[in-house]
């Protein structure tokens, strides 16, 4: 029988990627826009480098993680 | 589910007053409902590898020391446990931290490093399991029946408090909140098992970093560092010491918990937290899902690691929270106070101080991320009692192993009904969280003091091990009702008149535990021991533990002990 083998870290991943993606691109609007919203220190643009950092993180646990790579769904 | 010694706070939860503290963009609804999606699509993913009741309660015993450790740590970080805590550090200051650092790094290391290899040489599939191969039918049943019901109660009132949190912070309706929830851990742990709920508490863990560490961050810049904070609180609280662990332990009166040092080091760091991070089967049952010895013994290693850091999300806010925000009153007070806000709410002011649109999704998905890993550890681990310890063991002796299966998938959703049912008592009757809570704290202590003389003392008896866990919680019954009915007695239990709630906890189950052991000792003199063969792979000094294989250093599970150890001396005496 089939056995599942999609490793956790590649679940991360994904999860990062789209967090990033929509975060990073809702700070990417921010900035191009200058709509920021009412919060202390959002002169910072916390949305764009926090989601940023999400997508790099996420893209590289997708990388490297990849079903098909030599992960075990455990490792 | 939580650390029983935590202040969970949960009846000032339930006076939180009515307004609500943010509004979610429909970026952050998307935000939450990615999440959901995400761990519903993981349940029925991983529903192929549970065929065995091995794979459906231990997850085939094929985790990787990382995994099992994260798990294990994640189980433990309910949302109430972050909200609970910051409230607590907010009120009391750095002393909070004690709960992170000697209430569990010591305790998580002497798990790893002694325990560990008795839990998982024995092959057990439960703490209640292992009573029954050192001590008898009788223990296990105890441990068993009083664990069962205990954690599918905790988690109704974890459930409620939780939809009760969101009731205040975002307006959302307390019965669509419990049924969400519960419904979506119920169906990834019925569907996927151990294996699911570990899989999703890993996602978890990263989740509750990624949408409560920007807090701490923003809030650092904002005070211009740590001096920065220091300052500001001691501009907004001249004459109190919110920022040592140590300095005014030395009496009772000195400090705002009314607690000595005595009861920290015994009472919190022996007794409370070796009883829960090594016996309490919520968080054990993680580590013995480990893929082989050296693994389950790095477990608890990893996850003393990330405890440790843990205050960074939880105790820092709170005290970020005094230095920016110094008008939160006590629950009592708040709440009649129109317009105010308490202890309780300030890490969710502190989220929306901070936090736009994107992120403030971010951060709500991280305390329902927090509540749902904690309910999925309590469904999960009631699961395997009930139906082990329980079912197997006094109804349905010789089933085949398929039929423990789908009693195992049954049972999560009866744990997910029961907690349900308890979340709606409690809704009509909210006193019930304090007895309930009080009674989960009773068996902790006791039970540790039977599992470490089981497991390092030879000479102890069956029958030494059941009165000594019946003897340890009545003890611990009994002083909790002195207490209860004669608030004088306090200064008995806890030897001195100016202690507080907290000193009486600690050192409530230090007499509890001293019960144990003592009844436990003496019973055992008296009555026959069980043989060395017996023993084996039970109780150091009658087990011959399997060699592991050599590793390189940084793969050595003392060697990362000996780090995490050094750590956790570097962080208590440089907030000494």
């Amino acid at each position: 029988m089939h056995k599942a083998n999609v490793s956790i870290w590649f679940f991360n991943g994904v999860l990062l990627t789209t967090y990033g993606l929509m975060i990073g691109g809702y700070g990417v609007y921010e900035l191009v826009s200058g709509h920021t919203p009412p919060v202390v220190l959002a002169y910072l643009h916390a949305p764009l480098w926090w989601g940023g950092g999400m997508l790099a993180l996420g893209l590289l646990y997708c990388y490297k993680f990849a079903p098909g790579k030599d992960n075990h769904a455990t490792k | 589910m939580t650390v029983p010694p935590s202040p969970l706070m949960l009846p000032a939860v339930v006076a939180l007053p009515p307004q609500h503290l943010a509004h979610l963009a429909p970026l952050d609804i998307a935000i939450i409902a990615v999440y959901f999606a995400m761990v519903i699509y993981i349940g029925f993913y991983l529903k192929q590898r549970n065929n065995t009741s091995e794979e459906f309660f231990l997850a085939g015993r094929e985790m990787t020391a990382w995994i099992a450790g994260l798990s294990f740590i994640s189980a433990n970080m309910g949302s109430l446990e972050l909200m609970g805590w910051a409230a607590s550090s907010y009120q009391y200051g750095i002393l909070a931290a004690h709960w992170f650092w000697i209430g569990a790094i010591p305790a998580m290391l002497f798990l790893g490093l002694v325990m560990m290899p008795f839990y998982y040489v024995s092959k057990t599939h439960s703490v209640p399991g292992y009573l029954k191969l050192r001590f008898g039918e009788s223990s296990r049943l105890l441990a068993a029946v009083s664990f069962a019901i205990m954690t599918v109660l905790m988690s109704g009132i974890n459930m409620y408090a939780m939809a009760l949190v969101m009731k205040v912070v975002l307006g959302w309706n307390i019965n669509f909140s419990i049924w969400v929830s519960s419904v979506t851990v119920a169906l990834y742990v019925a569907l996927g098992g151990l294996r699911s709920a570990i899989f999703n508490e890993v996602l978890q863990f990263v989740l509750i970093w990624a949408g409560a560490l920007l807090i701490p961050i923003l809030g650092l810049i904002e005070t211009h560092g740590w001096a920065g904070m220091r300052a500001r609180i001691q501009h907004n609280f001249p004459g109190q010491d919110f920022t040592h662990m140590w300095h005014g332990l030395g009496a009772f009166n000195h400090n705002p918990m009314g607690v000595h040092w005595t009861g920290i080091v015994f009472g919190l760091g022996f007794v409370i937290a070796f009883g829960y991070w090594t016996t309490d089967f919520l968080v054990v049952q993680r580590v013995l899902s480990a893929q082989n010895l050296r693994a389950a013994q790095m477990a608890p290693i990893i996850g003393a690691g990330f405890k440790m850091l843990v205050p960074i999300i939880v105790i820092l806010p709170g005290l970020l929270g005094l230095a920016v925000l110094p008008h939160l009153l006590p629950e009592s007070v708040a709440a009649h106070v129109p317009g105010a806000n308490s202890y309780n709410e300030v890490l969710p002011l502190m989220l929306v101080r901070y936090c736009g649109p994107g992120l403030l999704g971010l951060g709500i998905t991280a305390l329902i991320a927090g509540f749902m890993s904690g309910m999925a550890g309590n469904v999960s681990a009631f699961s395997a009692v009930w139906t082990y310890d329980i079912y197997h063991a006094q109804i349905n002796k010789r089933a085949a192993d398929s039929h423990y299966v789908t009693i195992g998938r049954w049972s999560t959703i009866l744990g997910v009904l029961v907690s349900i049912g308890a979340a709606y008592l409690v809704m009509q009757f909210a006193s019930i969280m304090d007895y309930v809570q009080a009674l989960f704290s009773f068996f902790i202590a006791p039970l540790f003091g039977t599992v470490i003389l089981g497991m390092l003392w030879k000479r102890a008896t069956a029958a030494g091990g059941f009165w000594g866990l019946l003897s340890g919680t009545v003890t611990s019954v009994s002083l909790y009702l002195w207490v209860h009915f004669n608030p004088a007695a306090l200064a008995h239990v806890a030897f001195s008149v100016y202690a507080k709630t907290m000193a009486e906890n600690l050192y409530r189950a230090l007499w509890a535990w001293i019960a144990c052991v003592v009844v436990t000792v003496v019973v055992s003199m008296f009555t026959t021991p069980k043989t060395d063969a017996e023993l084996n792979g039970l109780v150091y000094g009658a087990t011959v533990l399997p060699k592991l294989e050599a590793v390189p250093i940084y793969k050595n599970h003392w060697f990362w002990a000996a780090i995490v150890i050094t750590g956790f001396f570097i962080v208590n005496v440089v907030f000494w």
